[in-house]
């Protein structure tokens, strides 16, 4: 029953806070329409002729289809280069020999621009789902990989000596002791590489034109629809924002209830 | 060096053991052996390898020369701080070893709770997290956590050095009532003398230069006092070292 108060406790705290982020929300959506007071509908729709054309683009049949599309993508994208960049990061963390090897083939991942990928993925995928994919986790693995390794490398090792003086097999170890550390280095990361990887699959769609929100842009655009492709914008960042707040942090505050704990009351958010 | 006592029934017993850091030798030839029972403290200033022993002797790093033979089952460590770990409740650092050994989650849990208890922790803060506990709750619960495994074996590395004085009289006292009671080995690393009259059955004073032992004493039956000055006095004729100003000082408190 305390376990019950408690989660319900914690739900609405985070549910509460949202709040202040609504209120950021609004604060843009000021500024959002000043512009369009100035620059008129044809260069900036009002936020209220995008809510409206978002209207009109949900009555569609296959509104939600084109949605699914691109959140597979998307996801599927994200969830790859979350596990490889993740696994590779705590590996080089703990090998000095690989975090040699791997650091420097990073560096160069990073450097290379995600359009340039996307042209790459054309040629080797064609227009399919395959190009947005790869895009997403060759763009996205590096920062989980970064995030990984600075998490490993910056470990307790004093937390590591107590948990094999009481005997942990290693894998129990890095279970208990190393990664909730480093979950406190991947998820500033993981939040960076699921915006990116939402804006980089309609991207990859859009010049593929490979279905999905990058199609619909690319459709919009071709006939001059400004608030049609504010609408599809907006539906964009709205599903970024999403799994940002919807999934990532509710893990993260799943997971990490222990520094709220030491957090003064009235500061716990 | 390796005036120790040897015997064949020793639970743990160092062969020759050396090791060295960054090229420097902490100590050679160091010979150790402890009974099933027996209690051991390790006595010398910073930097004479007290610790680096014990982290040998509980399997954490490996010397560079010699052998370690351990004939125990299970190991408990208290360390200087307290080593929680800060993602898990108080009573889940307690039940720690217990779950690295594999113990099922309510077993574990209801042993950690009795020995939790026993170090004067309440139930009130069992799911607590560390960051919400006091230093010296946090202590207790480390030497619970090392007391929960029911170890044949016992680590202490200057257990209660950070705690405030009526604190570690009390986790001394308990320590020696749960060595005495369950017959569990220990050795004691630490800078305080008293603390080591109060809880060994032995003392070893290592050197702060060269790594030597030069005093390791067991007066049959002898009280505190007169081990002390006897081990002290030896510490004396042998030691050139003024490291040891500090010791000798505590010397003159015993006396």
């Amino acid at each position: 029953m305390n376990r019950v108060l408690e989660s319900l406790g914690w739900m609405g705290r985070y549910l509460w806070a949202g709040w202040a982020g609504l209120s950021g929300i609004f604060c843009f959506l000021a500024a959002w329409q000043a512009g369009h007071e100035i620059y008129g509908s044809f260069i900036l729709p009002s936020p209220g002729e995008t809510f409206a054309a978002m209207g009109l683009l949900a009555a569609r049949p296959d509104f939600l289809a084109i949605l699914a599309q691109s959140a597979v993508r998307a996801l599927t994208g994200f969830g790859i280069a979350a596990g490889i960049g993740t696994v590779a990061g705590v590996l080089a963390g703990y090998s000095f020999a690989a975090m040699r090897l791997m650091k420097p083939v990073v560096t160069v991942l990073l450097g290379v621009p995600p359009i340039g990928w996307i042209v790459l993925a054309l040629i080797w995928f064609g227009s399919s789902g395959g190009t947005a994919v790869m895009t997403v986790i060759i763009a996205s693995a590096p920062v989980s990989f970064a995030g990984a390794l600075e998490g490993v490398a910056k470990r307790d090792r004093q937390l590591e000596v107590m948990a094999q003086a009481f005997g942990g097999p290693w894998f129990y170890r890095l279970r208990t002791v190393t990664m909730p550390h480093v979950l406190s280095y991947l998820f500033p990361a993981w939040t960076t590489t699921a915006g990116s990887a939402w804006k980089v699959t309609v991207m990859a769609e859009l010049l593929s034109n490979s279905g999905g929100i990058g199609g619909e842009l690319a459709t919009a655009r071709a006939l001059f629809d400004i608030a049609q492709v504010s609408a599809w914008l907006t539906i964009t960042v709205g599903l970024a924002l999403l799994t940002d707040y919807g999934l990532l942090h509710l893990l993260r505050e799943a997971l990490e209830r222990w520094r709220a704990a030491g957090l003064p009351w009235g500061v716990k958010r | 060096m390796g005036c120790q006592t040897m015997s064949d029934r020793s639970i743990l017993r160092f062969e020759h053991v050396g090791h060295a850091f960054l090229g420097r030798s902490l100590f050679e030839n160091f010979d150790l052996g402890i009974a099933p029972g027996e209690t051991v403290a390790l006595l010398g200033p910073s930097g004479s390898g007290k610790t680096t022993i014990l982290q040998i002797a509980a399997g954490i790093i490996d010397p560079v020369r010699g052998r370690v033979h351990r004939h125990y089952r299970r190991q408990g460590l208290v360390f200087q701080e307290p080593r929680l770990l800060p993602w898990m409740t108080l009573i889940d650092n307690i039940a720690y070893g217990l779950a690295a050994a594999g113990l099922p989650r309510r077993e574990r849990r209801e042993r950690a709770g009795l020995f939790a208890l026993e170090v004067g922790l309440e139930v009130a803060d069992f799911g607590k997290y560390p960051v919400e506990l006091s230093g010296g709750m946090r202590q207790r619960a480390g030497v619970a956590r090392a007391l929960a495994v029911e170890p044949d074996m016992l680590f202490l590395d200057e257990p209660f050095s950070a705690v405030d004085v009526g604190l570690r009289r009390h986790l001394q006292e308990l320590l020696v009532g749960a060595a005495r009671r369950r017959g569990f080995s220990t050795l004691l690393v630490t800078h305080d003398l008293h603390e080591a009259l109060l809880v060994a059955d032995r003392l070893i004073v290592l050197s702060g230069v060269d790594g030597r032992v030069i005093a390791a004493h067991k007066p049959a039956g002898s009280p505190g006092r007169r081990m002390a000055r006897t081990v002290f006095d030896e510490a004396e004729r042998l030691s050139e070292s003024p490291a040891f100003a500090e010791l000798f000082s505590a010397r003159e408190r015993v006396r």
